[in-house]
């Protein structure tokens, strides 16, 4: 019997032949990371266990991305111990404001994680990674201090559930609406403590860009990880960004699946996440009048590129409804100016929407769009649990970036054709 | 390990780690202050109603969503000695071991057990013993690993010993 893309990786990193679901296994890790909210945690744990340097600093990165640029003194405390940290202990992958960008948009950019590695993150959005052919997984502030001083990490060989996407996309259908459908029909525990494995043709045919949305909400699945295979796609992205070498791994034709599910994507329209569930999702024909207060067009899901020019597509000559706040917050410093140079900023601001240097800020009712008691948002982001974007009673749905700027025209969730 | 007894309080399906501790209080880390938040969303008296060494009974996938160690550490916080759970989401699962905050997954307990219902847990056997009704219940054991993990009081404390090994 073969393994599958995930058993490989880790038997490699933890020098095995083979490795099957349910065994413990001790791996080497290829990168670490860590955020301003889960990051100060860990160094206060790291200094604990009486160590004095990391394992490799070459091997570390901080963002600090959540609560910044510093939303308040607190914040500040929080962000300059990563500073102090980074500095102390030589570790250059520390990405002040200004070169920083939203961790799962800034480390793919930077060719920081790469197809065939371990990488885990004090964030639950290091699944993002899997686009690439790695096995990244979220984990917490003590697990990331212990592996900052051994280089190493214990994991439980999750068991794979294979997802294959036949057919073509329709027309504004994108890796969002896939991976919200997805989650919608298999629940938000619906592969918990398993990986999601992404294939078939659709996946085969999807920008790098899409991919990475699709493996950051695997987490929302309540999966360890959601990978897909590298191909050409993905060499032609690492080409002249890979900061190491590296090695792609690829499931047997005999691996074991603990399921194989098959979706056509021909038949799935844009998706719309209702609250306070992401597995609460709806084809947009199904959606009712729903009137907004705030659009966000951003996060480490959707702020790449991409999003910004479908964005751009559908708002160029057009202006936001009076009654809604559109927030655009590009996902990192270089799809920032990129998005200058190709006129997608000016297009933002002329429609009045408003344009934010990288954060995650709202996506977690940090700071840069928190919502009042009773508003309602529409957003690219991967949460709509209750509070999340601020107060207990505002309500936060889910879409990819065409529904999001159709509807901050519109004024209410609506798709693209409703207002182009 | 200190006896773990005390009152049930029951929560539904996939409670999220924004109703554990939502992210307006994360711009600290101190485990008193995330405390006085913890489950803010879901009860907003839940802090103020609790005793030492209650216990949360909750459904499936129990602290879905972000990685915030915050989570466990204000539920550790704020006297709870336990929480069942028909199923934990897999970075809290890890966060609770490594922290030191005792869990159980045993659905059945988790069904039957009534809000306000007296519960004792046995950890080393994972035995949970409804009080008020008699009834007992068996979760599955952890793996020895974490068994480890559990009797160093948490993974800082499991690493350092194995660093000390080496030396």
């Amino acid at each position: 019997m073969g393994m599958t893309v995930a058993e490989k990786i880790i038997a490699s990193r933890g020098d095995k032949d083979k490795v099957k679901p349910g065994e413990l296994v001790k791996a080497r890790v290829d990168l670490i990371l860590g955020n301003d909210i889960t990051a100060p945690v860990a160094i206060r744990e790291f200094k604990k266990i009486g160590v004095e340097k990391v394992f490799d600093p070459e091997r570390i990165v901080l963002v600090p991305d959540h609560f910044t640029p510093n939303k308040d003194i607190p914040s500040a405390e929080q962000a300059k111990i990563l500073k102090e940290f980074a500095r102390e202990q030589k570790i250059k992958n520390y990405f002040e404001i200004g070169r920083m960008g939203i961790e799962h948009a800034l480390l793919p950019e930077l060719g920081l994680t790469l197809p065939g590695e371990i990488i885990i993150g004090a964030d639950s959005h290091t699944c993002t990674y899997g686009a690439l052919g790695a096995l990244a997984t979220g984990i917490g502030s003590t697990d990331m201090a212990a592996a900052m001083a051994l280089g190493e990490t214990w994991f439980k060989v999750p068991s794979t559930i294979k997802f294959v996407y036949q057919g073509e996309l329709r027309k504004w259908v994108s890796g969002k609406d896939l991976i919200l459908f997805t989650i919608g029909q298999i629940g938000v525990d619906g592969a918990l403590y398993q990986v999601m494995e992404f294939t078939g043709p659709a996946i085969r045919n999807m920008s790098m860009d899409g991919r990475l949305t699709m493996s950051n909400m695997a987490i929302e699945a309540g999966a360890k990880a959601g990978i897909i295979e590298p191909d050409e796609i993905t060499y032609n992205y690492l080409e002249g960004r890979a900061q190491r070498s590296f090695r792609g791994l690829f499931s047997d034709g005999d691996a074991s699946y603990s399921q194989v599910i098959e979706f056509q994507v021909g038949e799935i329209e844009p998706q719309v996440a209702f609250p306070h569930s992401p597995e609460n999702t709806r084809g947009i024909s199904q959606v009712e009048e729903i009137p907004l207060d705030q659009v966000i067009i951003g996060s480490c899901t959707n702020g790449r590129l991409e999003d910004l020019r479908v964005s751009a597509e559908i708002l160029k000559n057009k202006k936001v409804d009076p009654r809604v706040r559109l927030i655009v917050i590009p996902g990192t410093q270089k799809i920032y100016q990129e998005a200058l140079r190709e006129g997608l900023i000016d297009i933002f601001i002329e429609a009045e929407g408003a344009v934010s240097t990288p954060t995650c800020g709202p996506c977690l009712g940090g700071h840069m769009g928190v919502l009042a008691k009773g508003e309602k948002a529409l957003a690219t982001t991967n949460r709509n649990f209750v509070g999340r974007m601020g107060h207990p009673e505002s309500e936060v749905y889910l879409s990819n970036p065409a529904i999001a700027a159709a509807s901050a025209v519109a004024g209410k969730i609506c798709s693209p054709e409703e207002v182009l | 390990m200190a006896d773990i007894r005390g009152k049930a309080w029951k929560f539904g399906d996939d409670v999220d780690t924004d109703v554990i501790i939502p992210a307006r209080y994360l711009s600290t880390s101190d485990p008193q202050e995330l405390a006085r938040h913890c489950m803010e969303d879901a009860d907003p008296e839940f802090f103020n109603k609790i005793n030492k060494g209650d216990i949360i009974v909750a459904r499936k996938n129990f602290g879905c969503g972000s990685s915030r160690e915050h989570a466990p550490l204000s539920i550790k916080e704020a006297g709870i000695s336990c929480v069942i759970a028909d199923s934990f989401a897999r970075i809290f699962y890890r966060n609770a071991i490594n922290i030191g905050l005792p869990i159980m997954e045993s659905p059945e307990a988790a069904e039957k057990i009534s809000p306000g219902d007296e519960v004792s847990v046995d950890l080393e056997k994972g035995i949970i013993q409804n009080e008020t009704t008699g009834e007992k219940f068996y979760a599955a054991p952890f793996p020895e690993f974490m068994q480890e993990i559990i009797r160093a009081g948490g993974l800082i404390d499991y690493v350092k010993g194995k660093l000390a090994e080496k030396e």
